[in-house]
C-alpha cells in the first residue's frame, strides 16, 4: 500500500457530501465533503505502488477544473487513470445535484 | 430437473418477465440494502462518513475501506420496520474483520433490543462472504461468534432471513451463520458449504474434489442443491421484486417451532443414510435427503 497527499487552490465551497464506488479489484472508493480550510486536500491510499506521477497527472486534471473546497479521500484497489477520472466525475457529480 | 425448450416454450409473457427483471447479484451490496428496502426509506448505521474502517488491514499493507464491507441499513420492507445488514463482497471477497463482524452482530443486538421493547423489526441478513478475514484471525472469528450468539438470541422473538445471492456465496464461519437463520432464501448461482471447495482441494488434493469442476461443484453445494436437499427454504431467480416478495413470504412464516439447527438428531439421521465410502451423486442424495423432509 501507499499513502499520497496532495492539495489544490479552491474557488468556492462545497455545501454536500458524496461516497461512491468500492474497493474492489481495479475499482476504487471516492469519499468528498467540504472542508474548513480554503482548499482540497487529497488523501490516495491504493494498493498499486510507484505510481504517483500517473496520480498527479489524473488528479492534478480533475481538481484544476473542480475548484471546490474539499477533504477527499481515495481507497484504490488496482484501479485504471480512466476508472479514476469517472469515479470522481461520479462524486462530483453527487455533490453537485 | 432438466427441461427443454419443448417443454418450456418462449412465450412473450415469459421474456417480458426476463427483461424486466432487476438483476441483484449486479449491484453492490449498499444497492442491494437501497433496493430491497421500500423507496425513501433507506438509512444507514455507520455509513462510510463514520470511518469505521478496520484497524488492522493498513498495518498489513492492505488498503482498508470506509465501511469495512459491511452496509447496515434500517428502513422499511412493504411498509414494516427492517434493517438490512448487507455484505460487499467485492471488497476482499466479502472476508469479516474485527469492525465489519461487529458491524453485524451490533445491528442484531439492537434488533432484538427493538423486538424486547414491543417494537418488532425484520432482520435480513445479505451473506456473500468467504468467511473470516485471514488477514484478521482470532478478531474476525470472536466477531463471527458474537454474530452466530446474537442470531440464536434473536430467532426466538422474530424470524432472521439469510439470504445467500451469489456470486461469492457464502462460506467459512458465516456459513455457520447462515445455518442458524430462520429462513435461508437462495439463488441458483450461489453456494453454501462451510469449507470452500479451493480449500479442500488444496488441503485434500484434486483427487478428493476438483474446484474448478463447475458442474460438480454446484451439484453439491449449488444455491439449487442445497433447496432440493432442505438446507434452504426458497430458491429464487436473480430478481430484486422477486427477493423482496421472498422475504416477506419467508417472514409471514413467523418463528418456526424449531430451527434447523435444533434439528440434530435428524440431520444426524441423514448423514447416518449415507456411505462415506460410496458417496451418492447429487441427484441421487436430493432422493435420499428430499426436499420438505425437515419440519
Amino acid at each position: 500500500m501507499e499513502t499520497m497527499n496532495f492539495e489544490y487552490d479552491a474557488r468556492g465551497p462545497l455545501t454536500r457530501r458524496a461516497h461512491v464506488g468500492v474497493v474492489g479489484s481495479g475499482d476504487l472508493e471516492v469519499l468528498i465533503e467540504p472542508s474548513d480550510k480554503p482548499t482540497a486536500q487529497v488523501r490516495v491510499r491504493t494498493s498499486v505502488k510507484g505510481y504517483t506521477q500517473v496520480w498527479k497527472a489524473v488528479l492534478d486534471r480533475f481538481f484544476g477544473r473542480f475548484e471546490r473546497a474539499a477533504k477527499v479521500e481515495i481507497n484504490d484497489f488496482g484501479a485504471t487513470p480512466g476508472t479514476v477520472t469517472l469515479r470522481l466525475e461520479q462524486a462530483a457529480e453527487e455533490v453537485r445535484s | 430437473m432438466h427441461t427443454t425448450h419443448s417443454d418450456n416454450p418462449i412465450t412473450k409473457e415469459r421474456r417480458d418477465r426476463f427483461l424486466a427483471r432487476q438483476s441483484v447479484i449486479e449491484m453492490r451490496a449498499r444497492e442491494r440494502a437501497r433496493a430491497i428496502l421500500d423507496p425513501g426509506s433507506f438509512r444507514e448505521l455507520l455509513g462510510p462518513f463514520d470511518r469505521l474502517e478496520s484497524p488492522w488491514l493498513p498495518l498489513q499493507g492492505i488498503v482498508p475501506e470506509s465501511d469495512d464491507g459491511v452496509i447496515v441499513a434500517r428502513g422499511l420492507l412493504a411498509g414494516k420496520p427492517a434493517v438490512i445488514m448487507a455484505i460487499e463482497g467485492a471488497f476482499q471477497g466479502g472476508g469479516m474483520g474485527e469492525v465489519s463482524a461487529s458491524k453485524i452482530a451490533a445491528a442484531l443486538a439492537l434488533a432484538r433490543g427493538d423486538c424486547e421493547r414491543g417494537k418488532p423489526i425484520l432482520p435480513v441478513l445479505l451473506l456473500e462472504t468467504g468467511g473470516v478475514r485471514l488477514q484478521e484471525a482470532n478478531l474476525g472469528e470472536a466477531a463471527v461468534a458474537e454474530i452466530h450468539a446474537e442470531i440464536v438470541a434473536l430467532r426466538p422473538l422474530v424470524p432472521v432471513i439469510g439470504v445467500i445471492t451469489g456470486m461469492i456465496g457464502c462460506f467459512g464461519g458465516m456459513s455457520i451463520a447462515a445455518g442458524l437463520c430462520s429462513y435461508l432464501v437462495m439463488f441458483r448461482q450461489a453456494r453454501l458449504e462451510l469449507n470452500g471447495p479451493e480449500v479442500i482441494e488444496q488441503e485434500a488434493g484434486i483427487d478428493e474434489l476438483n474446484a474448478s469442476d463447475k458442474h460438480l461443484i454446484w451439484g453439491l453445494l449449488g444455491g439449487e442443491q442445497r433447496y432440493e436437499t432442505s438446507f434452504a427454504d426458497a430458491l429464487i431467480e436473480d430478481d430484486v421484486t422477486e427477493l423482496r416478495q421472498v422475504i416477506q413470504a419467508q417472514a409471514a412464516r413467523g418463528v418456526p417451532a424449531r430451527h434447523r439447527s435444533e434439528q440434530v438428531e435428524e440431520y444426524r439421521r441423514r448423514l447416518a443414510s449415507i456411505d462415506p465410502a460410496d458417496p451418492p451423486d447429487s441427484l441421487a442424495l436430493r432422493r435420499i435427503w428430499p426436499k420438505g423432509e425437515m419440519p
